[in-house]
């Protein structure tokens, strides 16, 4: 019996720290592979990264329509895709928020925003949200760019878009196309990791 | 110190004289972030609890109540609850100062307006990822901060952490 309790604290102490460890290392650094997914896009198709046999990368966004954050960089993440597409990086929207708690980002809703925007991108349902955790995003708007390798797609950037949410016209640092630029020149990337406010993942 | 609002800050300036607290609270204090740093790093007896916010933050929204709870609850003690708005500056007018009415905030209000966030954020907390709500609690010893939601029993319990009892 003793030794029955023995175990069961052991097991409680060892499944706490497991716990604790899991959520400060949740999440990609710069280096790692990330995951590859399937998708649903708002054309009804199901997207995965393999799919695009010509990239040479991909700036993936976890974004939203709900978030000001989000909303303000739409314009920006539809321009990234415009340039970066045809250079081989193109954008890969991901909406990772439980439409249950945010009815507004539902697959209708995505539609709606992605049509009256006009986005040039797909732009996915993380249903179950199995992704966004694997990445370890935590809020929208938050970048992921990847650099494919022969071993996988290679985390290569993690963070904000530019220095200035609030005005396109006043940034100074342009965080994410700096970073493609240099993937694209072979050149070491300056800033591999920012930061930017943003809107909780709704869980 | 106060940046972008030279004239809220002059309002604020011409309505203090008139010592009026309703006057007060039509004016927002708006800072950047060397502005806001002072109140993140005083050093005095008192525990205060930061919670950074803006009212269109549904999570948020949600918590207030909780940290105005504490505030109220731990009056008698040496404990401020300082409230961050990270709201739009467009949206001072029509959102912000609204919400504060209505919800009849109590805490003391403070706007932060730093669009260079990868600079600040890492000096709230490095643990920081720049979701919101996300909460600083510190005294002149201690500091710890939380990327996460409260629940009024959640804050106190962390509260207490700071108080010797």
């Amino acid at each position: 019996m003793k030794t029955l309790k023995t175990t069961f604290v052991l097991l409680a102490v060892m499944s706490f720290f497991a716990f604790t460890i899991q959520t400060e290392d949740a999440g990609y650094k710069v280096g790692d592979m990330a995951t590859d997914f399937s998708l649903e896009n708002i054309d009804g198709s199901m997207v995965s990264l393999k799919d695009y046999k010509d990239a040479k990368g991909f700036i993936v966004i976890f974004t939203c329509n709900t978030c000001p954050y989000a909303v303000a960089y739409e314009d920006r993440i539809i321009a990234l895709d415009k340039k970066y597409a045809q250079k081989g990086y193109p954008v890969i929207a991901i909406m990772p928020n439980n439409t249950t708690v945010k009815p507004d980002d539902n697959m209708e809703a995505m539609k709606a925003r992605a049509k009256a925007k006009g986005f040039t991108f797909p732009y996915l349902l993380d249903k179950g949200q199995k992704i966004y955790p694997q990445y370890g995003a935590t809020k929208t708007p938050h970048v992921y760019i990847l650099q494919k390798t022969s071993d996988g797609n290679q985390v290569k950037y993690i963070g904000a878009i530019d220095d200035n949410y609030q005005d396109a016209e006043a940034v100074n640092q342009k965080y994410v196309e700096d970073a493609v630029d240099a993937l694209l020149a072979g050149k070491a990337i300056k800033e591999t990791q920012t930061r930017a406010i943003g809107c909780s993942i709704k869980v | 110190m106060v940046w972008g609002c030279q004239d809220t800050h002059k309002t604020e300036t011409a309505r203090d004289t008139n010592s009026e607290n309703e006057h007060m609270k039509d004016s927002l204090r708006v800072f950047d972030f060397e502005g806001l740093k002072p109140f993140l790093n005083r050093r005095d007896d008192t525990v205060y609890v930061v919670n950074f916010w803006a009212t269109w933050c549904a999570p948020c929204v949600k918590e207030l109540p909780a940290f105005e709870k504490l505030r109220e609850n731990y009056k008698s003690e040496k404990v401020e609850v300082l409230l961050v708005s990270l709201d739009f500056p467009r949206q001072y007018e029509t959102k912000l100062k609204p919400f504060i009415k209505e919800q009849q905030l109590q805490s003391e209000i403070l706007v932060l307006n730093d669009v260079d966030a990868n600079s600040w954020i890492p000096q709230i907390s490095p643990n920081w990822s720049g979701a919101i709500p996300a909460t600083l609690i510190y005294n002149k010893d201690k500091r710890m901060f939380y990327e996460q939601t409260f629940t009024y029993n959640e804050l106190q319990t962390e509260l207490n952490k700071f108080l010797k009892k």
